[in-house]
C-alpha cells in the first residue's frame, strides 16, 4: 500500500507542474496588459511601463514562470495589484470559510444521495424510482446560482426564515480558532452563534450539494442496481435474512465502492461551483475573492487562487484513489502488476 | 421488411405467426435504425427531441425575421421598467424597460450557438488527440494524456473563468473558452475507445491492404466509437449551455446589449425580492433547455446500449 501511495505521490509532481504551466499561460501569455486595468485609461505610457518594470511583466517570459514557480514553492504567489497584501494571506483569511460550505455540502449530498439511490434502486420501477430520477435529472440540469436565487426568494424573501446571506451576524463572529465557524462556535459552546452560523449555511450549501447530490443518487442507484442482482446477495435472500438487512449489509456495501469515489470527486468539483454559490450569497470565500478579482483583472490572486484549488483537487483525487485502492485490493495489484 | 414476413409466412414456414409477422415488420435494419427505432419507445427522450427542435426553430426564426416578435428584444424603455407580469408582457419587463419574454426567445440563438460551436471545437481536437493517442500509443500517447491530465485537475468552470479573465468578453471568447475545457473528456473516451477496438481483426485487415494510419483511423475506426461520442456531444452541448450561463451571470459572457440568459440573470441580481420574475424567467429557460438535452442524452445512450435499455 505504502508503495502504491508513493507511486501516486509521485505521478502527482508532473501533473501540478503541467498546471502551473496552464494556469501561467492563461494569465500572463493569452491575457491583455493589466497595466490599463488597474491604472486606469487615462496613465501616461511612463507610468504604465513603470508600473510593468514594478511588477515583472517586462521580464522575459521563462523569468516570470520561473519567478512564480520559485514563489510559489515557497509560500510567495505574489501581491494583489489593488491592495497589496501577499495573495496567500488573503487566500487563506477565506479558505476555512470555501471549505466550511464544501464539508457541509458535499455531507447533505452524500446521506440524501446515497439514501435516494438506495430507494430508488431497491424499489425500481416505481413512483418512488421515478421521482427519484426526475429529482437527479433537475438537479444536474439546473443551474447552481438559479436556484441559489430561488431559495433566496422562498425563504428569506417570503418565508422569513433563513438569512439571504453572509455567513454569521458580525456581532456573534468567533475570534480565532480554525476559521471553520461552526466548529469554533460549538467548541466554545456559544450555541447562540452556532445556531445563527448554521442557519447562514444552510441555503447555500443547500443550493452547492444539489449537482453533486443528483451525480451521487444516479451513481448508487446504478451501482446498487448491480449488486442487487449479484449471486452472493441472492443467496443471502435464499437464506432467509431480512430485505432491508440484505440490502444494506450485503448490497450497499459493495455498491459503495464506486460511490465513494464519486463522492470524493465531487467534493473537489464542489470547488468550482462554489464560486457560483459564494457569489450568489455574498459567502466571503475564495469563490467569491477569485470572481470579483477576476472582474478586476488582479490577475496574481486569480492565478495563485486557481493553483491553490488546482493543488487541492489534485490532493483529493489522490486521496480518493488511495482510499480506493485500500477498499477495493484489486486496483492496488493491478497497478502494482502494471 | 413486411413483405419478407409475408412471403415467409406463405412459404408454410412460420404459419401461425402474425406475431412473428409483427416484430418483422418493425425489425430494424442498422444500427442507426435500430437506435432510432429504440428512442422513438422513450417518451421523455421524444419529447426532449421536440423541445429542442422548438427550441431550433425559434433561434432561426428570431434571426431571420427579428420583426415577428411583439417588443424589440434590445430596446429601451424606462417608462416600462419592472412592469411584472401581465398579458402585454407574458414574463414582465427588466430594468431598462425590456420585454423579458422576448428577450428570452432571441437568448435561444446565443445558447444554442455556444453550445453547439463549443461541443464542436471540443469534438474536433478532442476526437483527434484520442484517436491519435489510442491508436498510437507509447510516447504519443502518454504525453497527450498527461496533458490532458494536467486539464482535468483544474475544475472546468474554474479554468473557463480563467480564459474569459485573459480573453475578454464576447461570444466567441465564450465559445473557445468552454471548447477548450471539454477537450480532455472527449479525448479520454476516445482513447479508452480506440484502445477497446484497435485491436480488432478489421483494423488488421485494414493494415493489411495497405491503409495508412489516418485512413485506419478516420475510416475505420472512429465510426466504431461514434455511438459514444453522439452521447457524449449530447450530454456536452448541455454542459456547455450551463457553462455559458454561468459565464454570463458572473458577468464574463457577452457584451451588453445582447440576451444571453445566464447575463440576463446575473443583471436581476439586485433585483432579488423587488422583481423576482427578472430571474425566475431565464433560470427556467436554462433549466428546460439544459433537461432537455440531457434527456435526449440519456435516451440515446439507452438506445444504443441495450444492457441500459433493459434497465
Amino acid at each position: 500500500m505504502i508503495k502504491y501511495v508513493i507511486k501516486r505521490l509521485l505521478l502527482a509532481i508532473p501533473v501540478l507542474i503541467g498546471v502551473s504551466i496552464i494556469v501561467f499561460l492563461i494569465m500572463r501569455v493569452f491575457s491583455a496588459d493589466p497595466a490599463p486595468v488597474v491604472l486606469g485609461q487615462h496613465a501616461t505610457a511612463e507610468a504604465m511601463k513603470a508600473w510593468r518594470d514594478a511588477n515583472g511583466l517586462n521580464d522575459p517570459i521563462l523569468v516570470q514562470y520561473f519567478d512564480f514557480v520559485t514563489g510559489a514553492l515557497t509560500g510567495n504567489l505574489g501581491e494583489s495589484y489593488y491592495t497589496h497584501t501577499p495573495v496567500l494571506t488573503e487566500l487563506m483569511n477565506r479558505f476555512p470559510a470555501t471549505v466550511e460550505l464544501a464539508i457541509v455540502a458535499i455531507i447533505i449530498a452524500a446521506v440524501i444521495g446515497v439514501a435516494l439511490g438506495v430507494v430508488s434502486a431497491t424499489h425500481k420501477n416505481t413512483p418512488i424510482d421515478g421521482l427519484a430520477t426526475i429529482l437527479a435529472l433537475v438537479g444536474v440540469s439546473m443551474p447552481i446560482f438559479w436556484l441559489g436565487v430561488l431559495l433566496i426568494i422562498l425563504f428569506a424573501g417570503m418565508l422569513h426564515v433563513l438569512p439571504s446571506s453572509g455567513r454569521i451576524d458580525p456581532l456573534l463572529q468567533p475570534v480565532g480558532g480554525t476559521g471553520l465557524y461552526l466548529l469554533d462556535t460549538l467548541l466554545s459552546g456559544d450555541f447562540e452563534a452556532f445556531a445563527d452560523a448554521a442557519s447562514h449555511i444552510v441555503l447555500p450549501a443547500v443550493a452547492l450539494s444539489m449537482y453533486s447530490m443528483a451525480v451521487i443518487t444516479r451513481m448508487t442507484r446504478s451501482s446498487m442496481l448491480d449488486t442487487l442482482n449479484e449471486d452472493y446477495v441472492r443467496t443471502a435472500r435464499a437464506k432467509g435474512i431480512r430485505k432491508r438487512r440484505v440490502d444494506i449489509h450485503h448490497a450497499l456495501r459493495n455498491a459503495m465502492l464506486p460511490v465513494t469515489t464519486v463522492i470524493g470527486l465531487q467534493l473537489g468539483s464542489l470547488l468550482g461551483g462554489a464560486m457560483l454559490t459564494e457569489t450568489v450569497f455574498a459567502w466571503p470565500g475564495i469563490g467569491k475573492y477569485v470572481v470579483d478579482s477576476i472582474l478586476k483583472s488582479d490577475f496574481p490572486v486569480v492565478q495563485g487562487a486557481v493553483l491553490l484549488i488546482a493543488v487541492i483537487f489534485v490532493i483529493i483525487n489522490l486521496v480518493v484513489d488511495v482510499i480506493y485502492a485500500y477498499l477495493d485490493p484489486r486496483i492496488k495489484y493491478s497497478q502494482e502488476e502494471g | 421488411m413486411a413483405a419478407i414476413a409475408t412471403d415467409t409466412a406463405l412459404n408454410g414456414q412460420t404459419p401461425d405467426a402474425p406475431e412473428t409477422e409483427e416484430r418483422a415488420a418493425k425489425k430494424p435494419e442498422s444500427l442507426w435504425k435500430d437506435m432510432w427505432y429504440s428512442l422513438c419507445q422513450n417518451k421523455p427522450a421524444m419529447v426532449s427531441l421536440f423541445i429542442i427542435a422548438l427550441l431550433v426553430v425559434v433561434a432561426i426564426v428570431t434571426a431571420v425575421a427579428p420583426g415577428i416578435l411583439p417588443y424589440d428584444p434590445y430596446a429601451q424603455d424606462l417608462s416600462a421598467s419592472f412592469e411584472p407580469p401581465s398579458a402585454a408582457h407574458w414574463f414582465g419587463t427588466d430594468q431598462q424597460g425590456r420585454d423579458i419574454f422576448c428577450r428570452i426567445l432571441i437568448g435561444s440563438q446565443i445558447s444554442l450557438t455556444v453550445g453547439l460551436l463549443s461541443v464542436a471545437i471540443s469534438l474536433a481536437i478532442g476526437v483527434t488527440l484520442g484517436a491519435v493517442a489510442g491508436y498510437k500509443g507509447g510516447v504519443i500517447d502518454t504525453v497527450i494524456m498527461r496533458f490532458m491530465d494536467m486539464m482535468l485537475a483544474i475544475p472546468s468552470i474554474l479554468l473557463a473563468i480563467a480564459f474569459m479573465a485573459a480573453l475578454g468578453r464576447g461570444i466567441d471568447k465564450a465559445i473557445i473558452a468552454i471548447g477548450f475545457v471539454s477537450i480532455p473528456e472527449y479525448a479520454r473516451i476516445v482513447r479508452s475507445q480506440i484502445l477497446a477496438v484497435k485491436q480488432s481483426d478489421y483494423v488488421a485487415a485494414a493494415r493489411v491492404i495497405g491503409d495508412n494510419d489516418a485512413i485506419i483511423i478516420f475510416r475505420h475506426v472512429l465510426p466504431n466509437v461514434l455511438p459514444s461520442i453522439i452521447v457524449r456531444a449530447t450530454l456536452g452541448i448541455s454542459s456547455a449551455i450551463l457553462d455559458a450561463a454561468a459565464l454570463g451571470f458572473l458577468g464574463l459572457g457577452v457584451q451588453p446589449p445582447a440576451a444571453e440568459w445566464g447575463d440576463m440573470l446575473g443583471r436581476g441580481r439586485n433585483y432579488i425580492f423587488a422583481a423576482p420574475y427578472t430571474m425566475i424567467f431565464p433560470g427556467l429557460a436554462i433549466t428546460v433547455t439544459v433537461l432537455a438535452f440531457n434527456l435526449l442524452g440519456d435516451g440515446i445512450r439507452d438506445a444504443f446500449d441495450p444492457k441500459a435499455r433493459k434497465r
